[in-house]
């Protein structure tokens, strides 16, 4: 087990995606967050907090579920949890920045991209993720990382973010701690 | 979770309460301009419907549209059982067919648990007999708990023919596993003693029945199996145990009033109470498909 980042480390990380994010799109106009379920929730909250520190001006954040949208059911062992899909904007013609803690195979992404046009048709999907791990299986990359880290397929990443924002870290645990 | 869905007793209280947990997504995305997700694509569920039904073979089959698998309808006049065919047989030639879900509805009791001994697909029991009917009773739950956020505490009065009916008995496993009080309203024809072993009050008066419940559940009353004589006459019927105005005044100021259908009004519901602001028996057949997509889903994901 190593611990990647430590509360302030994320705590700078988010600042700058926020940053990067408004730089990017040139303020919050037509902009929202979307945060996947379950990791990308707490992230995108974060990420909306700090952009209200930098520009003073709300964010709309929804959250998304992606299990009913998901290409492994039935081949997974464990059925995924059906958590809230929360999206209470029109995100038709809007920029809908995704959020995500970890991007790794882009699988989720996949589902999270088909389940938002599903809702409408937004006029632009960006990412933003705290880590990238590697090991694409899909053409997906993120507009905004927070770290790339370079593991193997049996290492686990976990990102624990919690809501106090005084115990954040993110850690790697090898295949051998399991 | 299971592999079938045969029964609410084989179902713990966690399994039910995923189940409802599921059904909650769903319902969010048939609220949706897109009512449809892709997740049973390439799946297909089969309806192998022994007995008349239009409501639940049409929310089953939409369940299973709105998750994207296929749908074929087995109804009997129009399939070979008519020819002789045997149950197993005809079943088997359907998961011959590539079904990987069979929905069945049977008018002997404990058909869905023979054919599940015999067959790959998942089988979801959609009536069997005067045995259980489990998807109605998880909808009804799930109907309760919108509007009653709980189910400890709850005092639920199931009210007719509970004799003959599946829902009632699926509805009481249901409803004690999830904690709710179940008091059982009918005539003594229709209402034995043996149900007090299921830890449920029998109340043979609609007037004591009624006082201070939560959740008024209303039986139909099946004509068809009226033949026996267990009640006078229809209008009898309505006279004693008939969800009237009145009668419903007597449980608590914000019961809900449900019905699985289809209700025979003037019978054992009067037309005033069916239409009013109480009665959730509209809600109860648009909670139907959220909930059938849960458990498609559930037993899908094995």
């Amino acid at each position: 087990m190593k611990i990647l980042f430590n509360s302030e480390d994320i705590e700078r990380t988010i600042r700058r995606i926020a940053h990067q994010i408004l730089e990017h799109n040139k303020g919050l106009e037509g902009l929202c967050l979307v945060g996947i379920q379950s990791g990308g929730v707490t992230l995108a909250r974060r990420l909306a907090d700090k952009i209200k520190e930098i520009e003073g001006k709300n964010i709309p954040v929804g959250s998304l579920d992606i299990a009913f949208y998901r290409d492994d059911l039935g081949i997974r062992e464990d059925l995924p949890r059906v958590r809230k899909t929360d999206i209470p904007f029109e995100v038709n013609n809007r920029v809908v920045v995704l959020v995500d803690d970890v991007l790794y195979t882009g699988r989720s992404i996949r589902a999270a991209m088909d389940a938002l046009m599903d809702m409408g048709r937004p006029a632009r999907i960006q990412l933003a993720v705290l880590i990238d791990r590697g090991h694409r299986e899909l053409p997906i990359r993120a507009d905004f990382i927070g770290k790339e880290v370079p593991t193997s397929r049996d290492e686990t990443i976990k990102v624990e973010l919690s809501e106090e924002e005084t115990s954040d870290r993110v850690i790697l645990y090898s295949a051998k701690a399991e | 979770m299971h592999r079938h869905l045969l029964s609410i007793k084989d179902l713990s209280r966690e399994d039910i309460e995923l189940i409802l947990e599921t059904a909650e997504g769903f319902s969010d995305v048939l609220k949706r301009d897109i009512k449809k997700v892709p997740t049973l694509r390439g799946k297909t569920v089969v309806n192998l419907f022994f007995e008349p039904s239009t409501r639940t073979r049409t929310s089953f089959e939409l369940a299973a549209k709105r998750l994207s698998a296929d749908v074929v309808n087995f109804s009997v006049p129009t399939s070979a059982v008519v020819k002789g065919e045997s149950l197993i047989d005809t079943a088997l030639t359907i998961q011959a067919l590539g079904a990987d879900f069979v929905v069945i509805r049977h008018s002997c009791s404990g058909v869905p648990h023979l054919l599940s001994k015999h067959l790959k697909a998942s089988v979801i029991n959609a009536g069997d007999g005067i045995n259980e009917h489990p998807t109605q009773a998880l909808l009804d739950a799930f109907t309760i708990k919108r509007h009653k956020g709980r189910f400890e505490g709850l005092k639920v009065a199931i009210v007719g023919d509970i004799l003959h009916s599946r829902v009632a008995k699926s509805n009481i496993h249901c409803l004690k596993k999830l904690g709710a009080e179940v008091r059982l309203i009918g005539p003594p024809t229709l209402l034995p003693e043996g149900f007090k072993k299921e830890g449920v009050e029998l109340y043979y008066s609609m007037e004591e029945g009624l006082k201070d419940v939560d959740v008024v559940m209303m039986l139909r009353i099946q004509l068809e199996r009226q033949d026996r004589g267990f009640f006078p006459s229809k209008n009898e019927y309505f006279t004693l145990w008939g969800l009237t105005p009145e009668r419903l005044s007597l449980t608590k100021e914000d019961a809900i009033v449900m019905h699985p259908g289809p209700m025979n009004r003037g019978i054992e519901i009067d037309t005033e109470v069916a239409d009013s602001p109480r009665s959730v028996i509209l809600e109860q057949v648009t909670n139907g498909i959220a909930v059938r997509m849960a458990v498609l889903y559930q037993l899908g994901g094995q």
